[in-house]
C-alpha cells in the first residue's frame, strides 16, 4: 500500500498556476524526492499535504485515509519539518520537544521519554536547557527535525531540510536521515540540492512550473536521460569545435564551456586529449545535476 | 470568508492556551508587577493629588469620593489593555515572526482552535490582572463585597470581547506598526470617554450617545455597579451588550484570521 497518494493535485493563486495537476505516490519505507528550482511549486504541494493550503482540485490520500475526511488522524501520523524555522523562541530546547508533543495528545511521561531519545539521537543532549536564540543554524535544523519526529510519525515530510547549512551540519543531517530510513521510516523530501537527492532518495520527481517533468530512480534517470559521463571542455577553440562536429555525440554549447554527454566509454575523451588538446578537458560521471539543469534550464529563477 | 463551525473546535484549543500559560509562568514575577503596582500609583496620584481638588461627586444619586469612583474604572481599563495588547502585538509576533501558528498547524490542531486558544489566553490575562488589582484595591477598602466577586466573570467576558477586537485588528493590519491606528482611534478614546474618569452625564448629549456604543462604557458600568454595589436596571442592558458583541466578534475574529492566514 502507498503511504501517500497524490492525484491530479492543483492550486492556483489568481492568475498564477502554482501546481498544475501533479500525481505521485510514496511507498512504505522509501525516501521520495520532490525536486525543482525555487518557485517550482514544491512548498505549495507540501502545504496541501497537511491541509495548510487548501487545494483547488485533486485527490490526496495518506495512509489510505482521505484528507478531507480524516485530516486530524492524518496530521497525528505525519511529522513535518517546515522550510522556515518555526521553533518556539519562548521555550528551551527540551521544552520545544515536550511542549510540541502535547499538541499530539501524547502523555507527559511518554513525551519526556521521546524527547530524551531524540535529544540523544540528534546530539542535542548538552543543549537541552538552552534557549533557541543561542542555537546555531545547524542546531536549529536538528531540533526542527527532532520536533517533527516527536509523535513517532509514519511519514516524515521535509521541506528543504538543509538549505543554508554548512557542510558539517548537512553531512550530519544526511547521516541521521539515512539512519531513520534504515529503521523503515517513509520520507518525503523536497530539495534543490542534487547531492542530497542522490544520497537519500530511492525515487524522485523533478517538478518545474507546477508540473512533473520526470519520475524515476535517480541513477536510472541520469543514465537514460543524460548518459554515462560528461566531458567538460573549458574555453573551447575552433579546433575542438571542429573535432566534436565530426564525431557522433551530443554537445551543449554554453559559450565559454562545452558539455559533451557520453553514453559509454572514454574513447572520445582519449581521442580528443591525444589528438586535439588536453588542457581544460575533464571527464566526469554524469549526475543528477546534469539531468536537473537539462530539464529545468540554466536561466536564473526569481 | 468562512465562519467557524462549532464542530471545528475541540479540546485541543486548550493546548494553545497551555502553551501561552507555560511561557507566562516563566516570567510571572514580572507579569504580576504591573497589575499590583498600577492601582497603587493611580490611587496615590488621583486619591491624594486630584481628589482634593475634585472633592466628592454624585453618582447614581449617592455621594462618592473620587478615588472610589475611579477604582473600578482602573480594573476595567486593565481588562481591556491586557486582552487587547495580547491579541494585537503578542499574537502578531507569534503569527508573523515566530511562525508559532505554522508550527501548530503541522500538528492535529486547526487554525480555528489556534485563534480561539489565543483569545482564551488573552481573556485569562485580563482575569489575572483584574484579580490582582481587585485584591490591592480591596485592601485599600475601596470595593464592596460580595458584589466585587462579580468582577471575575466580568473580566472573563470583557477580556474575551477585547481579545476578539484585538484579533480582528491583527487579521486586518498589514504590519505591526499599524496597530497605532486602532489604539489611537479606538482604545485611547475609550480609555478617556467611557465613564472612566468622570461620569458620562458630564458629556454633551450627542457624546453620551456615542459613548453608549463603546464596549468599555458597558464594562465600566458593570464593573463599577458590581464593585460598589450600585445596582440598577441599566446594568442588564450593558450585560446584554457585552454578551451579544462577544458572540458576534469572537467568531468574526476567527473567520478574519483564517482569511488572512490560509492561502
Amino acid at each position: 500500500m502507498n503511504i501517500l497518494q497524490v492525484e491530479a493535485l492543483r492550486k492556483a493563486y489568481g492568475e498564477l498556476q502554482a501546481v498544475k495537476g501533479i500525481s505521485f505516490a510514496v511507498r512504505k519505507g522509501e525516501c521520495f524526492g520532490l525536486l525543482g528550482p525555487n518557485g517550482a511549486g514544491k512548498t505549495t504541494t507540501i502545504r496541501m499535504l497537511y491541509g495548510y493550503t487548501p487545494r483547488d482540485a485533486g485527490k490526496l490520500e495518506l495512509f489510505g485515509l482521505d484528507i478531507d475526511r480524516d485530516i486530524r488522524e492524518i496530521k497525528r501520523r505525519i511529522g513535518i519539518c517546515q522550510q522556515e524555522d518555526s521553533l518556539d523562541p519562548d521555550l528551551t530546547v527540551h521544552d520545544n520537544l515536550v511542549g510540541y508533543a502535547r499538541y499530539f495528545s501524547i502523555s507527559r511521561q511518554q513525551a519526556e521519554r521521546r524527547a530524551a531519545e531524540l535529544l540523544e539521537f540528534f546530539a542535542l543532549k548538552n543543549r537541552a536547557a538552552d534557549r533557541i536564540s543561542v542555537l546555531s543554524g545547524g542546531l536549529k535544523r536538528r531540533l526542527m527535525l527532532a520536533r517533527a519526529l516527536v509523535n513517532d510519525p509514519d511519514l516524515l515530510i521535509l521541506d528543504e531540510p538543509t538549505t543554508g547549512l554548512d557542510p558539517q551540519s548537512r553531512q550530519l543531517l544526511w547521516e541521521k536521515l539515512a539512519t531513520l530510513k534504515g529503521q523503515g521510516l517513509s520520507i518525503l523530501l523536497t530539495t534543490h540540492y542534487m547531492e542530497e537527492a542522490e544520497r537519500l532518495c530511492d525515487r524522485l520527481v523533478i517538478v518545474d512550473h507546477g508540473e512533473i517533468l520526470v519520475e524515476g530512480k535517480p541513477a536510472q534517470l541520469v543514465r537514460e536521460r543524460v548518459g554515462h559521463s560528461v566531458l567538460e571542455i573549458a574555453e573551447p577553440d575552433q579546433a575542438v569545435r571542429a573535432f566534436l562536429a565530426s564525431e557522433p555525440c551530443r554537445v551543449e554549447d554554453l559559450g565559454n564551456r562545452l558539455l559533451v554527454y557520453l553514453d559509454d566509454g572514454d574513447q572520445l575523451f582519449l581521442k580528443l586529449t591525444r589528438e586535439v588538446r588536453a588542457e581544460g578537458c575533464t571527464l566526469r560521471p554524469a549526475g543528477l545535476e546534469d539531468l536537473f539543469l537539462k530539464l529545468t534550464g540554466r536561466e536564473l529563477r526569481e | 470568508m468562512n465562519w467557524p463551525r462549532p464542530s471545528q473546535i475541540s479540546h485541543r484549543t486548550l493546548r494553545v492556551w497551555q502553551r501561552n500559560f507555560s511561557v507566562y509562568r516563566r516570567t510571572w514575577q514580572i507579569s504580576f508587577l504591573p497589575p499590583l503596582l498600577e492601582p497603587l500609583l493611580y490611587i496615590l496620584a488621583f486619591g491624594v493629588g486630584l481628589a482634593v481638588m475634585v472633592g466628592e461627586l454624585q453618582y447614581a444619586g449617592r455621594p462618592l469620593s473620587y478615588t472610589v469612583f475611579i477604582a473600578p474604572a482602573l480594573v476595567s481599563v486593565a481588562i481591556m489593555y491586557n486582552a487587547f495588547f495580547e491579541t494585537t502585538y503578542n499574537s502578531f509576533v507569534r503569527m508573523y515572526w515566530q511562525k508559532t501558528y505554522d508550527a501548530l498547524l503541522a500538528t492535529p490542531l486547526n487554525l480555528e482552535e489556534i485563534i480561539l486558544g489565543e483569545m482564551l489566553w488573552a481573556a485569562t490575562k485580563s482575569v489575572i490582572a483584574a484579580t490582582l488589582m481587585s485584591i490591592v484595591i480591596s485592601l485599600c477598602g475601596l470595593f464592596e463585597f460580595p458584589g466585587a466577586l462579580l468582577l471575575l466573570p466580568l473580566a472573563a467576558l470583557g477580556g474575551l470581547l477585547f481579545a476578539a477586537l484585538g484579533m480582528i485588528c491583527t487579521a486586518l493590519v498589514p504590519g505591526i506598526e499599524m496597530f497605532n491606528l486602532p489604539i489611537f482611534l479606538g482604545v485611547t478614546p475609550m480609555f478617556l470617554f467611557s465613564g472612566t474618569f468622570f461620569p458620562l452625564e458630564n458629556l454633551p448629549g450627542w457624546a453620551q450617545s456615542v459613548a453608549q456604543l463603546l464596549p468599555l462604557t458597558h464594562l465600566v458600568a458593570l464593573v463599577r455597579g458590581s464593585a460598589l454595589e450600585f445596582w440598577s436596571g441599566s446594568l442588564w442592558f450593558s450585560l446584554l451588550y457585552l454578551l451579544v458583541a462577544t458572540a458576534i466578534l469572537l467568531p468574526l475574529a476567527i473567520a478574519l484570521m483564517v482569511r488572512r492566514i490560509v492561502r
